[in-house]
């Protein structure tokens, strides 16, 4: 945007121009714009509200004294029954990110420019594999395939690793198409055939990369997969629905702080893992 | 005499391992493996159920291929607009809380009392998942859209905030102390030295955001916040697979749409 110079109303004359931020035809658009904003908010807000039952909403701080107060003090004697489904959350977690990146380091190169086989037919492909798999949470992932493989830590493994396929491979392939290009030559001019160029030239440069971001999904896994377990796929959740089912709070709080103390803990070791690696 | 011994350099080359010091190395590999065994040992399969899975399994990979849009449209109408609406409004509602949060959140700023309140309020947010707060909040607003818009409004206030907030104290510092120079008040600091540094990046991550929120819509209705998850929900339940497939095939095609769409945006704000 830039500076503009403007006469302004007569007393300031003496002093010259003043400078301002935008013209006023800039000054116009920002507030049509603004305005626009403000009236597709309360559009979608009304579409939003129409089955809104307000007494509900009215009644929110009285529940929410009510639940607070069923929620502490916490029952402590639970947490011994949490140890196990603990150990099913990060082997849901630690197993579904190993399963992912068997399948999304094939994905990645098929869908990074310069190591795709063909552009025009498998790279397109390998896209909508990626796009597929991120836009849909790990939590319906898990729906589909508790109905499909039963309840239990597999359907968990399985759901992990389908969401996390989208998230390596474009963070990989995004890797991929970045390296230096003059390092594939060097190796390529010895005389290194496809497959050696792939180990010693393409693969060492990403390495760094790819643990990096196998760290960093573990992390985000690990959150993940607390919560699997409330429609049917094991680890903590499974714990969580079940006392929300019988509105244990008590118990409710315990399975909170537990979680709460998993999640910072990845992200204490992942934050660690990441900064020894980069 | 023949000297034609082995020559002082080495004729072979081996790349140096990933983790240069061995004992960490061996360590690491035996514990991952050691761990591996128990974690995999501890996975119980029920093959026998896995087997009769497959079945519907089947029937699943037919229903994306045979999509049924009609015979639940009503309902998947309604529940995207849920969705929609609900990722809207608290993607504005959210990005409106952060940016005062964001800016409090940022120590090159803001005073350290005001700093430690909003890391506060940051790290609450971001430390528990979407699904949980959903569960309080419906417990307490009861069932429909504006438990998921209350859920989704906190959501976006941690991940917005927090990434604002370290936008600002990655500004050009110069350009703020130019401001300064002329005498400028905290307030116009703000907006004539942060605002216009900042704006770019900010409206990229609100546009992201939108794009989560839409997704995180899908799935908070799992536990009653409204939205096409609920519908989803109900059909999985009732085994229909191909209406369930319907909807999960609109949903990519959406979130294809608004990343695309938002990549445009983005590349013409720069």
């Amino acid at each position: 945007m830039a500076p503009v110079m403007t006469d302004t109303s007569s007393e300031q004359v003496t002093s010259g121009p003043v400078w301002r931020k935008r013209t006023t035809k800039q000054e116009l658009a920002l507030w049509l714009g603004w305005l626009v904003l403000a009236a597709f908010f309360i559009f979608c807000w009304q579409i939003m509200t129409k089955t809104t039952i307000w007494a509900f909403v009215y009644d929110a701080p009285r529940q929410a004294l009510d639940i607070g107060s069923r929620m502490v003090p916490p029952r402590w004697e639970y947490l011994p029954n949490l140890l196990e489904p603990l150990w099913d959350t990060i082997a849901i977690a630690t197993l579904g990110t190993l399963l992912a990146l068997f399948m999304a380091v094939p994905v990645a190169f098929l869908a990074a420019r310069n190591t795709t086989p063909s552009t025009r037919f498998i790279r397109p492909v390998a896209l909508l594999i990626i796009v597929s798999s991120r836009s849909i949470n790990s939590l319906i992932w898990a729906l589909l395939l508790v109905a499909i493989i039963g309840p239990g830590v597999m359907a968990g493994i399985v759901a992990i690793a389908f969401r996390s396929i989208g998230f390596v491979a474009k963070l990989l392939y995004e890797a991929i198409e970045e390296i230096d290009a003059t390092q594939v030559e060097a190796v390529s001019a010895t005389g290194a055939s496809k497959a050696q160029i792939m180990d010693y030239a393409v693969v060492p440069q990403i390495l760094p990369a790819f643990a990096g971001i196998t760290v960093f999904r573990w992390d985000i896994n690990i959150r993940e997969s607390t919560v699997l377990g409330l429609v049917g796929a094991g680890g903590l959740g499974l714990r969580l629905q079940e006392s929300l089912n019988v509105l244990a709070w008590p118990q409710v709080t315990i399975i909170f702080i537990l979680i709460l103390i998993t999640v910072l803990v990845s992200e204490w070791v992942s934050a660690k893992v990441r900064h020894a690696i980069i | 005499m023949t000297t034609a011994t082995a020559p002082a350099f080495p004729t072979t080359w081996s790349r140096p391992p990933f983790i240069k010091r061995a004992w960490l190395r061996w360590t690491l590999y035996l514990g991952a493996l050691l761990y591996m065994v128990l974690a995999v040992g501890s996975v119980e399969v029920n093959w026998m159920r896995v087997w009769e899975g497959l079945d519907r399994g089947l029937r699943f990979i037919q229903g994306f291929l045979l999509p049924d849009f009609t015979s639940r449209w009503e309902d998947i109408l309604i529940g995207m607009e849920e969705s929609l609406t609900m990722a809207v409004t608290s993607t504005v509602a959210g990005v409106a809380i952060s940016v005062p949060i964001g800016i409090g959140a940022a120590r090159n700023i803001a005073p350290l009392p005001v700093y430690a309140v909003c890391r506060a309020i940051i790290a609450l947010s971001r430390s528990f998942q979407e699904i949980i707060i959903a569960i309080l909040f419906v417990a307490m607003f009861g069932f429909g859209p504006f438990a998921g818009f209350l859920t989704l409004s906190f959501a976006t206030i941690g991940f917005l905030a927090k990434l604002l907030a370290e936008d600002i104290e990655d500004i050009d510092e110069s350009q703020a102390e130019a401001v300064r120079a002329t005498g400028a008040g905290w307030w116009q600091i703000v907006t004539y030295a942060i605002q216009p540094q900042v704006m770019p990046r900010l409206i990229g991550l609100s546009l992201y955001r939108l794009d989560i929120n839409f997704r995180e819509s899908a799935v908070i209705g799992i536990v009653g916040a409204g939205g096409v998850g609920a519908t989803l929900n109900t059909a999985m339940d009732r085994y229909e697979y191909d209406s369930a497939a319907a909807i999960l095939i609109l949903i990519i095609l959406i979130v294809m749409a608004a990343e695309y769409s938002s990549g445009y945006v983005r590349k013409w704000l720069q």
